[in-house]
């Protein structure tokens, strides 16, 4: 197995008493998609916030490409090639469509900082931020005004801001929730072609998308790893089963 | 005319029309507009943090009075002091003390913000209001007007008005197109980027801190433009131009005229000085008139509540009907 672009090594976050995330070593590797589930609560969302640098670590080692990146800043972290969505869709509500992917992959060319030239004069960046936007399926909302999308395509735009930035690494924090299921499946088969030149993590609760892509796959409950292995090893794992006590039918795929 | 080519052109006729102004050889109004047209480089540099970078600085009278006060020190106390270099160093000396307190302000955001530039502002106010340094409260005079001479030849004669009024017309004009060209620049929507949405720029790669900062600077510049052209217009500087009032009635200009958009500022602080001499104005209002602040304030409230895109946004909804039914017109 080749080395892994990101890992993590006993990964630690407490806020005050609670550990919301306790000694998670997982690794990412570029042709993987590796999604983590569990419960509300298990601290998906935080681990994705340590991985993204939102928040720094209490312990632990974060190593992308042998660099300890634990406790840089977001912006840093970007910039190194480890792009996120958020669960929460997070856009620039007022701004156009394209002008949401304009920013993202301006933020890619350092000279575009330039401040007398006007800021769609670049082709690079434009090429960049359609090519993003036709990757997510929203070409065809170019011009339109980011709010008034609907919902499922909020969350498209979402990835393809990420897209934009070019990353190696990508974060995704439920993607499909509250797509319909044309939307999601659109989605999982994104993820799929994302999957040859990115290292993937994906946090999911849809079960049939889970397994659709799923290299590896990671239970966590309470902070911590209940479980890590191939879907096949997890959903014979008899601590899983009996986490999900009666929920055997959540990892039928 | 579109849209597009009537914000091209519109800007252009009204510099040109206002430098015809002077001909009319009133004194009195030749003085006020000059006095609007530096407010209104005043309103828009505020404009830059508060409606372009989401910085609601409290504390903008800071450069204002700084940049007045380097021209009334620097300069030999009766003869006149050269603008080509008392106007770049005040300028310089307002980007010093942006690039300085902003390392520290910018670490906080909402109402400590808020709170953190009128504390920078209230501490250069009592620097000059109880020290020496600037004459105390009485503050200085500025006995003679810089010169700008290009070797033996009065370039521009700062003495007489109306040159003055067009020296100062021509930085409002520089100001605004300056400005303009800037936000429509990467540099420009990523301050816009940070106003609408600072976490997502940050998760974006920017490094938002530095964006602040720059934008910050710039405006300390400008608005130390505004302050420098005043002394040299009122001929004298107090502490009362580095006061929280100043600060707000700024503040008040940019929400009169439309916060994030650049002639909303131009027209906020043309709006503030021309109601403020309306209000005050004893042989309209009698003795209401000591109390025009009164008026003004429930005029502010009244723009706050009914009117949130100020003037500019009035004017855009008179604009905005007759092109959609155009619009309209077309498709049927």
């Amino acid at each position: 197995m080749a080395e892994a672009i990101l890992r993590t090594e006993g990964l630690t976050k407490r806020f005050g008493g609670l550990v919301a995330v306790s000694d998670v070593s997982l690794d990412l590797h570029v042709g993987e998609v590796h999604v983590v589930i569990g419960p509300n609560g298990a601290g998906k969302s935080t681990l994705t916030n340590l991985l993204s640098g939102d928040l720094p670590p209490s312990a632990g080692r974060v190593v992308l490409e042998g660099r300890d990146i634990a406790g840089l800043s977001s912006d840093q972290i970007s910039r190194m090639g480890v792009g996120r969505s958020y669960q929460k869709t997070n856009i620039f509500l007022p701004f156009t469509v394209f002008e949401n992917a304009r920013l993202a992959s301006q933020s890619r060319t350092p000279h575009a900082t330039r401040v007398f030239s006007r800021a769609e004069g670049y082709a690079e960046i434009n090429a960049r931020a359609h090519a993003a936007l036709e990757a997510a399926g929203l070409g065809h909302r170019a011009e339109r005004v980011a709010a008034t999308l609907s919902h499922g395509e909020q969350r498209q735009l979402e990835i393809a801001m990420c897209l934009a930035t070019q990353p190696r690494v990508l974060l995704l924090d439920e993607p499909l929730a509250g797509m319909g299921p044309h939307e999601s499946q659109r989605m999982v088969e994104l993820i799929k072609k994302l999957t040859a030149d990115h290292a993937i993590m994906l946090i999911e609760h849809d079960m049939d998308a889970v397994f659709a892509v799923a290299h590896r796959l990671t239970v966590m409950v309470n902070g911590e790893v209940l479980e890590s292995g191939t879907p096949e090893q997890v959903r014979a794992s008899p601590a899983v089963q009996a986490a999900y006590l009666g929920g055997e039918e959540m990892l039928h795929g | 005319m579109n849209h597009g080519a009537l914000s091209r052109w519109l800007p252009w006729v009204v510099v040109g029309l206002f430098a015809l102004f002077p001909l009319l050889e009133s004194t009195f109004y030749t003085q006020l507009v000059t006095k609007v047209l530096i407010m209104a480089i005043f309103a828009m540099s505020l404009d830059l943090l508060v409606g372009y970078t989401g910085l609601v600085s409290f504390g903008h009278a800071a450069y204002f009075g700084l940049a007045g006060y380097a021209l009334a020190l620097m300069g030999p106390k009766y003869e006149a002091a050269s603008l080509w270099w008392t106007l770049p160093a005040s300028l310089g000396i307002c980007v010093v003390f942006a690039l300085v307190t902003g390392l520290l302000v910018l670490r906080t955001r909402g109402i400590y913000f808020i709170m953190v530039t009128l504390a920078f502002a209230q501490m250069l106010f009592f620097i000059f209001h109880d020290t020496k340094l600037g004459g105390g409260s009485d503050g200085i005079y500025i006995y003679a007007k810089p010169t700008m001479n290009l070797g033996e030849t009065v370039l521009v004669n700062l003495e007489k008005l109306d040159q003055f009024y067009w020296l100062v017309l021509a930085f409002t004009a520089a100001s605004f197109f300056l400005l303009r060209r800037i936000l429509g620049s990467s540099f420009g929507r990523t301050l816009v980027g940070i106003k609408v949405n600072e976490h997502r720029m940050r998760a974006l790669g920017f490094p938002v801190f530095r964006y602040q900062l720059a934008s910050f600077a710039l405006a300390g510049a400008l608005g130390g433009l505004a302050g420098y052209l005043a002394a040299v217009q009122f001929g004298f500087v107090n502490p009362e131009i580095l006061s929280w009032h100043q600060s707000g009635m700024v503040l008040m200009m940019v929400i009169l005229g439309g916060m994030g958009t650049l002639h909303g500022a131009v027209l906020g602080a043309f709006a503030f000085v021309l109601l403020q001499e309306v209000l005050s104005n004893q042989a309209w209002f009698g003795v209401a008139a000591k109390h025009w602040q009164l008026a003004m304030g429930i005029l502010i409230m009244l723009v706050a509540l009914y009117l949130p895109q100020g003037l500019a946004g009035l004017m855009n909804s008179f604009r905005r009907k007759p092109q959609v039914e155009a619009e309209e017109g077309a498709d049927g």
